[in-house]
């Protein structure tokens, strides 16, 4: 080991060959994270399937062979994360326990949870980035302060304590919003679901937008512009904005994983028949495979994203293209 | 003495404050003056905490907002830039320009050098982007930039520190300014390098009879470019005359410490620094401020500020003790007359 | 979880000063009521937490399983200040009781993780090299883990929802982005001048780590420990009340939360009283967190 070692240099890579190093360093993560999942799930000593079925479905041991079989649980192991990797890129996420197949169940409930999704990010985004931008400009001003404020409670307090008090608010008490369930559509129904979700990456964007213009607005190069004689706007827009942006998206690409994720509490808090939804339910009915199957397919999603944002990162900031 | 012609630059008794929050305010120049004429390079000389580079800032209109501007006038050309009718945003750029020590800093780490250049003819000129791009790649080959086609599709951190600054010092004489402001840019090259800057720098300006305010703690540097040298201590200017007055001539006993403190190959090679330390430039003292450390100081330098004295053509110096001797053959010429 | 704003900014800002400045720190941060009135409800939270008792008892009936179904539902009534809920035990002290796995979980799991992350941090960071690259892709595979997803499969799948259970979910989660902040602080630190230094006088690299870089590697993590609690907490009650989390005979505010679910139109108490603790309990985290972060952090001195 050599700790103080030189460090060899590194070459800049035209953006498609970046494209492609990154594409092929996710498969790995792709590969263990999966693994990951199948290992908790199958690998642990304790019998999957009566860890799955959590203790209070009472299965019949002839059903409990026919799901053994199903699993491959008699192969050994390697053989089983081979075939379950298998099923996988076929569609294959096994069946719940109420017979049904756990990919028809997502193919049901994606577009919703992909709606309540795309409303909250665009929410944050709309919101966030002004109020982020507004605060910034203004900094050490009342502005400033108010978003300073209002984030760190929506920080402090709960998502799912945060749903309830707006569905009794905006939904019952003011009648503002539909309380639950989806029957006025798009977007009436998600409306209030998708604030919700969004808030606190709302909150999270619009405190990284102003650090990280503050920060910007003191760099040499802002100076340089200012010195070069440029107006303010153009300083402003096309100097500092594009730079502090940069941090800013890279956020937003990590934090939609978390939109998958707090999906789960607001479609179960507003009823939202959603993916989220399915394993809410699949919880409470301690249906095991459906929990983990619907999982494994947020995981990997997550993950094209994930890459998607590594890529457009490369695309604005031309120095990362050095590692 | 009157002068025919307005100086192109004109700085008279700035004096600049800091405010700081729970400090009383630091002075940070003290009733400063600086002119330059067209064609000339004035070094700016001093430690740091001297001032300099808050003159060239200010000089710029690019003071930090805790920054208070006392008193003073800085005139371009006899036109007033302080002040409610100032007009630094209409001469920031085209006709004062600005080149800075760091250049990886100066320059925006995600857009191209050669467009960095162009923007200023995109925005001053109104060019379109391909002819402003052609006039940055001439420019880029104006200051000695090989291969500028290429280079001036690369990113600030894909150049080496030299050619980087060359890139900073052709965004600033992209619109062929009236004065160019260069705070210490070669501090941060070789030594090769730094002599090919300097040398640049100074045939543009003859060749675009540019005003140069050059800022550098470097005696050497001093030597090299300058027509006259402005010596800056805690603020406040000791000496200022040509640079072979200055450099050669020492008049005030600081400006001879200082070239003292350098170390010399063709003589003693012993380091003399300077013992003491910088004044408290919260609460300037009443008498001179290089009184503390001064081998020479009398009692009376510490309770009498000197004001500038005339040495001779051009040359003058804030030196209590040069007061008296110019009296003395003031006194001795008239009794001689 | 919490506020990830000073991480994603950039590169850690390590500070060249020497530990000594370390009880200026604490100074500095008891001067501001923006610390002190936080640090102090932590306190009273922390006192709550660790002796229920006393406090329960304060209003006379403070055993939150004498429960009579009776009562079950009803408003307040004298001894018993904010009801009782729905299995007919005293709210009051249910909600006090509840302080406990909370405060026990976000100190414990926070505690863990720090624990974790200096060490895995320093290792990589100093050394580098393959130990460096695997700890990276591992890092990676957690990453690519949308928090709450993940912890519902490991706890499904597990079976458990004993406390240890849910503790060792939320560190596996919160270990990776700790652990690459300290390793990037570490590697910052590493070139610094006097590190440089010790290595000239010859200290051995275990003596370099954990005497001259950890020091001073370590406020970036110590801000993000302080932020991290609130979160913990808050995670800790998303996942109970989602019901993968604790479940009962465990007193938690998770659990309340998830009962006050379907009774909030008759009962709001139920949903009021959990939800104000728990809000004031990370609220004064996260708040504590800002004022560690804004005294220690470099870059806003």
């Amino acid at each position: 080991m050599r700790p103080f070692g030189r460090t060899r240099p590194t070459e800049k890579l035209p953006m498609g060959r970046y494209v492609l190093k990154r594409t092929l360093l996710m498969i790995p993560v792709a590969v263990g994270a999966t693994f990951l999942i199948f290992a908790v799930v199958f690998a642990l000593p304790g019998d999957p399937i009566t860890a799955l079925a959590g203790g209070q479905h009472v299965i019949a041991p002839s059903v409990v062979d026919a799901l053994r079989e199903r699993y491959h649980l008699n192969d050994p192991l390697p053989l089983q994360y081979v075939k379950y990797v298998g099923g996988l890129l076929h569609g294959d996420l096994g069946e719940d326990f109420n017979g049904r197949a756990v990919s028809s169940i997502i193919a049901q409930a994606w577009p919703t949870t992909a709606k309540l999704a795309l409303t909250a990010f665009v929410i944050e985004v709309a919101v966030g980035i002004p109020l982020g931008i507004w605060a910034g400009l203004r900094r050490g001003r009342m502005v400033d302060a108010g978003v300073l404020a209002g984030t760190t409670l929506v920080f402090a307090v709960p998502i799912f304590v945060i749903g309830y008090t707006f569905q009794i608010l905006f939904g019952i008490n003011l009648g503002w919003f539909p309380v639950a369930g989806v029957s006025d559509g798009w977007p009436v129904s998600y409306l209030l679901p998708a604030l919700v979700l969004g808030l606190f990456g709302l909150a999270t964007t619009a405190r990284l937008t102003r650090t990280s213009l503050v920060e910007t607005l003191s760099a040499g190069y802002v100076r340089t512009a200012l010195a070069k004689g440029l107006p303010r706007r153009r300083i402003i827009v096309k100097h500092a904005l594009r730079n502090s942006l940069i941090p800013v998206v890279t956020y937003l690409g990590i934090e939609f994983g978390g939109l998958l994720g707090g999906a789960v509490l607001i479609e179960g808090i507003f009823n939202i028949p959603g993916m989220g939804f399915e394993i809410f339910n699949a919880i409470k009915q301690q249906n095991g495979p459906a929990v983990v199957g619907i999982s494994t397919l947020l995981v990997l999603i997550f993950l094209v994203v994930n890459l998607l944002v590594d890529l457009l990162y490369g695309l604005l900031d031309p120095r990362i293209r050095h590692v | 003495m009157t002068t025919h012609s307005e100086p192109l630059l004109a700085v008279e008794n700035l004096t600049v404050r800091f405010r700081a929050k729970d400090r009383p305010d630091i002075t940070a120049t003290d009733d400063m003056q600086l002119t330059i004429n067209a064609g000339e390079c004035v070094v700016v000389l001093g430690e740091s905490g001297s001032g300099k580079s808050v003159t060239a800032r200010a000089v710029m209109g690019l003071l930090e907002p805790t920054a208070v501007i006392a008193s003073g006038s800085i005139r371009l050309r006899g036109r007033e830039l302080l002040g409610p009718n100032g007009g630094f945003d209409s001469v920031r750029g085209t006709r004062i320009a600005m080149v800075f020590q760091d250049s990886l800093s100066a320059l925006n780490p995600v857009q191209r050098v050669g467009a960095q250049i162009a923007e200023m003819f995109v925005v001053h000129r109104r060019m379109r982007r391909n002819e402003a791009m052609r006039h940055a790649i001439d420019l880029m080959g104006q200051v000695a930039i090989p291969d500028p086609h290429r280079r001036a599709r690369a990113y600030p951190h894909e150049l080496s520190g030299g050619m980087r600054q060359r890139i900073v010092i052709a965004m600033a004489l992209a619109l062929e300014p009236e004065v160019l402001i260069a705070d210490e840019p070669t501090t941060a090259l070789d030594v090769t390098v730094q002599a090919d800057i300097l040398e640049l720098l100074r045939r543009r300006a003859v060749e675009l009879g540019m005003g140069l305010l050059f800022i550098t703690h470097d005696v050497g540097v001093a030597a090299d470019i300058a027509d006259r040298v402005v010596v800056m201590y805690a603020g406040s200017m000791l000496e200022t005359g040509s640079v072979r007055d200055v450099l050669e001539r020492p008049a005030h006993p600081y400006t001879r410490a200082l070239l003292d403190s350098v170390p010399r190959l063709d003589g003693d090679a012993q380091r003399k620094p300077i013992r003491g330390s910088l004044p408290d430039q919260t609460a300037l003292p009443a008498g001179c401020l290089f009184q503390p450390r001064c081998p020479l100081a009398v009692a009376e330098c510490q309770v009498r500020r000197p004001a500038l004295v005339h040495l001779g053509h051009q040359h003058s110096a804030a030196c209590l003790l040069i007061e008296s001797s110019v009296d003395e053959h003031q006194e001795a010429a008239d009794v001689a007359s | 979880m919490s506020d990830p704003t000073s991480v994603v900014t950039g590169t850690p800002q390590v500070s060249d000063d020497r530990p000594a400045r370390r009880r200026s720190v604490l100074r500095d941060l008891l001067r501001r009521p923006g610390f002190s009135i936080p640090a102090a409800v932590v306190a009273l939270l922390a006192v709550i937490a660790a002796f229920p008792a006393p406090f329960a008892g304060l209003f006379g009936h403070g055993d939150p399983t004498a429960c009579d179904l009776t009562h079950s539902g009803m408003p307040a009534a004298s001894g018993h200040p904010f009801g009782f809920d729905i299995q007919g035990c005293d709210l009051y002290a249910q909600v006090i009781y509840g302080a406990r796995p909370s405060m026990t979980i976000g100190i414990v799991v926070t505690a863990a993780t720090l624990v974790l992350s200096i060490t895995f941090g320093l290792l990589t960071g100093y050394y580098g090299g393959l130990l460096d690259t695997i700890f990276g892709r591992v890092i990676d595979v957690f990453y690519g883990f949308p928090f709450m997803v993940a912890a519902i499969v490991i706890l499904t799948a597990l079976g458990s929802h004993s406390i240890w259970a849910v503790s060792g979910t939320l560190i596996a989660f919160s270990w990776p982005t700790m652990t690459r902040v300290m390793r990037g602080s570490v590697i910052a630190t590493k070139n610094l001048e006097y590190v440089r230094a010790a290595r000239a006088l010859g200290a051995s690299n275990t003596r370099i780590m954990v005497r001259h870089i950890m020091p001073n590697a370590v406020s970036p993590v110590l801000v993000l420990a302080s932020l991290m609690v609130g979160g913990v907490i808050a995670g800790e009650a998303s996942l109970t009340y989602l019901g993968v989390g604790l479940r009962a005979p465990s007193i938690s505010w998770g659990i309340q939360l998830n009962t006050a679910q379907s009774y909030f139109l008759s009962n709001p108490s139920l949903l009021v009283y959990p939800a104000v603790f728990l809000c004031v309990t990370v609220l004064s985290f996260v708040l504590v967190g800002d004022a560690v972060r804004d005294v220690i952090d470099p870059k806003t001195r």
